[in-house]
């Protein structure tokens, strides 16, 4: 599996996600710049945290009219997968790769602290070595992390089983209590409708080694590199998250 | 030239955390009576145009495009013609 790490100008994850690929899961990652178009080469992207263009206008809003994310575009479109993390997950809500937006955290403060989030679908590539419900400990470290989507899509998101983690207690119970962020029906991450690409606000690369107090975050960087390995070849995989 | 001056708020369906915490801050300071507080951008252009309709279709691209989020925010827009610093109207 070859993984590429999108590095924009103020990216601050991208050693971290170059490093769990390289060393934790060794495989192979290269990092890609900005102003990159060619990645064919790739079975994976991601977007990683950090703060794109400074976070001016709103949080995502520049990085996606950089060059590179044309192509990123394309790469989806072939039913490759793509992550996005934290300002990951907001250049693909602003770029419209995923449905929604972000408003600043209902605290109005930056969080940075571990999480719970509850794995509402398996059968997606990013979580096929979760249990459904298994509850992983991650953590965030946001300012706009307050996932707001109009109702009628919210409905949508539900049927189409696009929820991929929501925002949960230790034991796995939902609740207004464990909603670190106002996140409507305490999102943490989403899908697109086809499932190959996935959003979320907390950091899996910051928890992927015991040394980090959690090695949550593997089992979704794994349940990627599973999927890779079952769908190589396929030139347009079909993903059952149904 | 022309001068906009493009206001973008959050819709007044969406929570607006700042807004609250101003309206927090501004009761602890003792004024009362206040209702609701939201906060917004202003973002002001200037730029050449052939004329103003021209000038107005083209802010409300940018608006559309880039300016606000429609899924979030509002925006409105004002656009005047400009004098250039000898005092001719371009």
């Amino acid at each position: 599996m070859k993984v590429g790490v999108i590095v924009f100008p103020g990216s601050n994850c991208d050693r971290d996600c170059f490093y769990v690929v390289k060393e934790v899961l060794k495989e192979e990652v290269s990092y890609v710049w900005h102003q990159e178009d060619a990645l064919d080469e790739f079975d994976c992207l991601i977007l990683p945290g950090g703060f794109s263009y400074g976070d001016y206008l709103r949080a995502g809003a520049i990085a996606r009219f950089s060059k590179v994310l044309n192509s990123v575009k394309k790469f989806a479109d072939k039913g490759k997968i793509v992550i996005g993390i934290c300002n990951g997950f907001q250049v693909l809500l602003e770029s419209g790769l995923l449905p929604g937006a972000m408003l600043r955290n209902k605290n109005t403060h930056f969080i940075c602290r571990y999480v719970y989030v509850r794995v509402e679908s398996n059968r997606s590539p990013f979580t096929n070595l979760c249990r459904e419900g298994q509850v992983l400990k991650i953590p965030i470290a946001h300012n706009e992390g307050n996932y707001y989507i109009e109702n009628s899509r919210l409905s949508e998101l539900k049927s189409n089983k696009q929820v991929v983690f929501r925002y949960c207690d230790k034991e796995g119970k939902v609740s207004l209590d464990s909603n670190p962020n106002g996140a409507l029906y305490n999102i943490a991450g989403i899908s697109n409708r086809e499932g190959n690409i996935l959003g979320m606000m907390p950091h899996p690369e910051r928890c992927s080694e015991s040394i980090l107090g959690s090695q949550d975050g593997l089992l979704i960087f794994k349940s990627v590199v599973k999927w890779i390995q079952n769908n190589k070849g396929d030139k347009t995989p079909k993903i059952q998250i149904l | 030239m022309f001068t906009a001056e493009v206001k973008v708020a959050l819709k007044p369906i969406v929570s607006d955390p700042q807004g609250l915490a101003v309206k927090h801050a501004l009761e602890n300071l003792g004024v009362s009576g206040i209702e609701d507080v939201r906060m917004g951008k202003i973002v002001k252009i200037t730029l050449d145009a052939e004329s103003k309709e021209k000038a107005v279709s083209t802010v409300e691209d940018m608006c559309r495009k880039l300016l606000a989020n429609p899924i979030i925010e509002d925006y409105s827009f004002e656009v005047a013609e400009q004098d250039d610093n000898r005092g001719i109207k371009k």
